[in-house]
């Protein structure tokens, strides 16, 4: 079977292994350009509905966001950089998702956010747009080396029906082609993304799915500490590179 | 390690350029048929810009400019792009005066597979100016089943 | 209401062209995708766009499925004087929406 699998991954350029390079890099130029200027971009529409529910009382009893963070761009400048961070209350790692919908349970009482809905990826995308340009820069406590330490053995190893592992996508065939679209490296500078393949924005996890399904394995929960993980490794990875959100994909 | 045969299949075949049906053609046709009242369609003056190659057909920009002064006496009255193999063979149309400044339209569009598109311009004097355009869409990896 | 990104320029000479950029949410759904129990999904679009400066119409576009998801158009218009600047979006189902900027030309 090892000559399908060097079929599967013939043709094109071979990126060298030791240089990062963000998604956007191996997209064709009319979408980077539709991520670069934000009146293309239809991710930013996105960002403004989370700017409108920022500060917008879910219950009339309730506080706004901004009635405790005040300024978005002050407030939430850099948070999205440092997520998954440890969260001592629970003694686990939460990612940007989960604070933000335990921050609508515990400060809001409001109707609570579920993951993937409208509301959660505004308010995802439009906090995590505070910290565009800005390096990612995972926190370094100990509770979070085990996290990333699981996640990275997650990344390698192989599963489902095609029993693949990430790393041999993203580490061994890195900018190569794969059918129609080239295999990035599979970075997480630009999430919550404006994926053209779903005509809307999704989460990180809802792109980590959709690769465990191309495997024909079955795909982690939505907030499950798996995932929360592999996001910890891949921000490890992706350590000093430059938050892009919303970004563009494929 | 099994590779899905579609996975496969689907990797020298995506560069191909299907050959259009006549049915494809006749829509196409009829529709501009429509847009021209039957008029000749010349070629020239009319500059679609449109990648040959497009990675994800559910949003490829285009831009179409007509080569016009935009005055009382030469300007462009509408501009119309039209598509072979979406089931709908029109894409869009527009309405344009002296006032526009310039005879152009930009945005965002679906293609179902690779085809031809064609942009067509009526000018303030009656005649019909057009470019069209081949494009290749690479097919999404079937990598989420 | 639908989520509108408008890119107009606030200041401007007069006679100068400007380019106008509007970006709206909506799904565009085409009216020929199946949903999960093989049913064709009812279509409902934008089907139409227009822009009015100081009351008179100086763009109109008619839409159709083939129009990306968040329909972006641009076009051009010449700053005749100031005053507002809207635009509507009508489609289906009833969907109708207008945002008016304000141009200030000297
Ligand atoms: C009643 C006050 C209050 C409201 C309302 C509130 N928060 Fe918070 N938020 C906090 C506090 C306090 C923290 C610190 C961590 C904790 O105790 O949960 C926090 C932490 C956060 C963090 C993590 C910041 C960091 O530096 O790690 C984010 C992100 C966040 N909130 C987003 C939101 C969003 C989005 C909303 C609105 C949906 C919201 N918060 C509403 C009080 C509030
Ligand atoms: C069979 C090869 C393959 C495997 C295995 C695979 N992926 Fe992917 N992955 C891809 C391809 C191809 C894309 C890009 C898809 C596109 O552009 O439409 C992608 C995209 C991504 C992205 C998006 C990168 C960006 O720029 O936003 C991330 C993150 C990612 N994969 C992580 C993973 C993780 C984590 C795993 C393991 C659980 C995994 N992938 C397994 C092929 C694979």
């Amino acid at each position: 079977m090892k000559r399908i699998a060097l079929a599967l991954f013939a043709c094109c350029s071979i990126a060298s292994a030791d240089e990062r390079r963000s998604g956007l890099l191996d997209m064709r130029p009319e979408a980077q350009a539709m991520q670069r200027d934000d009146s293309m971009n239809p991710g930013m529409l996105w960002v403004l509905d989370g700017e409108a529910l920022w500060g917008r009382k879910p219950t009339p009893a309730a506080q706004s966001c901004a009635d405790c963070h005040g300024d978005a761009a002050a407030s939430m400048r850099g948070v999205a950089a440092r997520y998954p961070a440890f969260d001592q209350a629970s003694g686990s790692a939460i990612d940007l998702a989960g604070r933000i919908i335990q921050c609508r349970e515990a400060h809001q009482a409001g109707p609570p956010l579920a993951r993937e809905s409208k509301e959660l990826l505004a308010l995802s995308s439009f906090v995590a747009h505070q910290s565009r340009g800005l390096p990612i820069a995972p926190p370094e406590d100990t509770g979070m080396r085990a996290v990333r330490a699981l996640g990275q053995r997650i990344y390698n190893t192989r599963m489902g029906q095609l029993d693949l592992s990430c790393a041999q996508c993203h580490d061994d065939h890195a900018g190569r082609r794969l059918a129609g679209s080239s295999i990035p490296q599979a970075h997480p500078t630009g999430y919550p993304i404006y994926r053209l393949e779903w005509q809307g924005v999704g989460s990180l996890q809802r792109r980590l799915r959709g690769c465990m399904v191309g495997v024909r394995a079955e795909p982690f929960a939505y907030g499950s500490s798996e995932f929360i993980a592999i996001e910890a490794y891949l921000m490890e990875r992706a350590r000093g590179m430059a938050l892009e959100t919303p970004a563009i994909r494929p | 390690m099994t590779i899905s045969r579609r996975v496969l299949l689907a990797a020298p075949g995506a560069l191909l350029l299907p050959a259009p049906t006549r049915a494809d053609q006749q829509k196409l046709a009829a529709a501009l048929r429509d847009f021209t009242g039957g008029q000749p369609m010349r070629e020239g003056r009319v500059r679609l810009d449109v990648s040959p190659l497009v990675e994800n057909g559910n949003a490829v920009p285009i831009s179409v400019m007509v080569e016009t002064p935009m005055t009382a006496a030469d300007h462009v009255r509408r501009i119309g792009v039209f598509n072979e193999r979406n089931p709908q063979p029109i894409v869009i149309t527009a309405q344009f005066g002296p006032r526009s400044g310039r005879a152009f339209l930009a945005t965002h569009i679906r293609l179902a597979t690779s085809q031809a598109l064609v942009a067509v311009a009526e000018m303030n004097d009656g005649s019909f100016w057009s470019q069209r355009v081949e494009v290749i869409v690479t097919l999404a990896a079937c990598i989420e089943g | 209401m639908a989520r509108v990104l408008l890119r107009v320029p606030t200041m401007t000479e007069k006679g100068s062209v400007i380019e106008i950029r509007a970006l709206i949410q909506h799904v565009m759904e085409t009216g020929y995708r199946p949903n999960a129990q093989g049913e064709l999904q009812p279509r409902d679009i934008i089907w139409t766009f227009t822009c009015r400066y100081g009351g008179e119409v100086v763009f109109n576009a008619t839409l159709s499925p083939a129009i990306a998801a968040n329909p972006f158009i641009a076009f051009t218009t010449i700053a005749t004087q100031s005053g507002p600047v809207s635009f509507t979006w009508e489609g289906d189902n009833g969907f109708a929406q207008t945002e008016t900027r304000h141009i200030t030309v000297t």
